[in-house]
């Protein structure tokens, strides 16, 4: 495995394990209020949903020219990277609420009771409400398997490591019937943004017809100067708010 | 609002986000890159300088409101 590779793995587990865990608070919510089985159900639609999406637009992506490839990947990737990292850093300087899983699960816990029960072994808001999360939760996940996977010709690999990520989450979930709300998902949305980032700029770069120094080992130099400079910004920010000069109400989460 | 409306507005939500800047200025340093890269000039150092200040000034924005 190349060291590309392993950036790739990395990326697609931790951003898979941060959406896992998002979508997971929801099916538990509805599943342990309402219907195990219609809320399974839902997860399960909308697993064939994603894995069809990948495996359309996969082979799609990957019949284009590699620097067509890389300057659209490249660059999608950056913008997206960009707004992960941009809310992990405003979230890590204080200015943006941090995502609450445990207050997530007491408000879908809560919509789940209050809403309209069918007469039926079937519950339409069971299954409804987990498609929708797992779906949109998902979608994130289902592109950046399918940019770096495209990228690099490796779909199944990253494939893999979403798979892996899921199934992880789904285990410790079940074991745990409540929400994982120990999980450091801002700092893993940091990590992952930083990754996007970083990899968005080798290859939108390269694909625009520029030579990285040092070829694919320039990724190590961006990867860790990337991060310094999260970092750096995120020390920069929480001295303007302790200073009070940094606005005034919190961003919602 | 039309179902292909609410798609295409889905779909710019996804990608662009937050701030449309942030998606405009990569588009503008990729082109950049590729200009410089075409002339003598040593062109791998655009895009991080770009990303930088993209970022800073999103998060300044972001910080001021």
């Amino acid at each position: 495995m190349s060291g590309q590779d392993l950036g790739l793995a990395v990326a697609v587990f931790l951003a898979c394990t941060v959406e896992a865990v998002e979508a997971l608070t929801i099916v538990l919510a509805v599943g342990a209020t309402r219907s195990w089985s219609s809320a399974l159900s839902g997860v399960g639609a909308a697993t064939v949903v994603l894995a069809a999406i990948v495996a359309a637009l996969g082979p799609a992506l990957t019949s284009l020219p590699i620097d067509v490839l890389r300057v659209a990947v490249g660059g999608l990737l950056l913008v997206f990277g960009l707004q992960w990292l941009r809310k992990a850093i405003l979230r890590a300087a204080g200015l943006k609420a941090l995502h609450d899983e445990a207050a997530t699960f007491a408000e879908e816990t809560e919509a789940a009771r209050a809403a309209a029960r069918e007469q039926g072994a079937f519950d339409g808001y069971s299954f409804a409400i987990a498609f929708k999360g797992v779906l949109l939760e998902g979608l994130e996940v289902a592109f950046i398997v399918l940019t770096f996977g495209a990228n690099q010709h490796r779909v199944a690999l990253a494939a893999v490591a979403a798979g892996a990520a899921v199934a992880l989450v789904a285990l410790v979930g079940m074991a745990a019937r409540a929400p994982l709300a120990r999980v450091p998902e801002n700092t893993l949305k940091f990590a992952v943004g930083i990754m996007l980032t970083s990899f968005g700029t080798f290859w939108g770069a390269e694909g625009a017809g520029a030579s990285w120094p040092g070829g694919d080992a320039a990724l190590l130099a961006i990867i860790p100067v990337m991060a310094a400079v999260a970092l750096a910004t995120v020390a920069l920010l929480r001295r303007a708010v302790s200073d009070g000069a940094g606005g005034g109400a919190r961003l919602p989460a | 609002m039309t179902g292909s409306r609410r798609v295409l507005l889905a779909i710019w939500d996804f990608v662009v986000g937050d701030d449309w800047r942030v998606a405009l200025g990569v588009a503008v340093a990729i082109a950049v890159t590729a200009v410089v890269a075409d002339s003598s000039v040593a062109a791998w150092w655009v895009l991080p300088v770009a990303v930088v200040a993209l970022l800073t000034d999103s998060l300044r924005r972001a910080a001021r409101r």
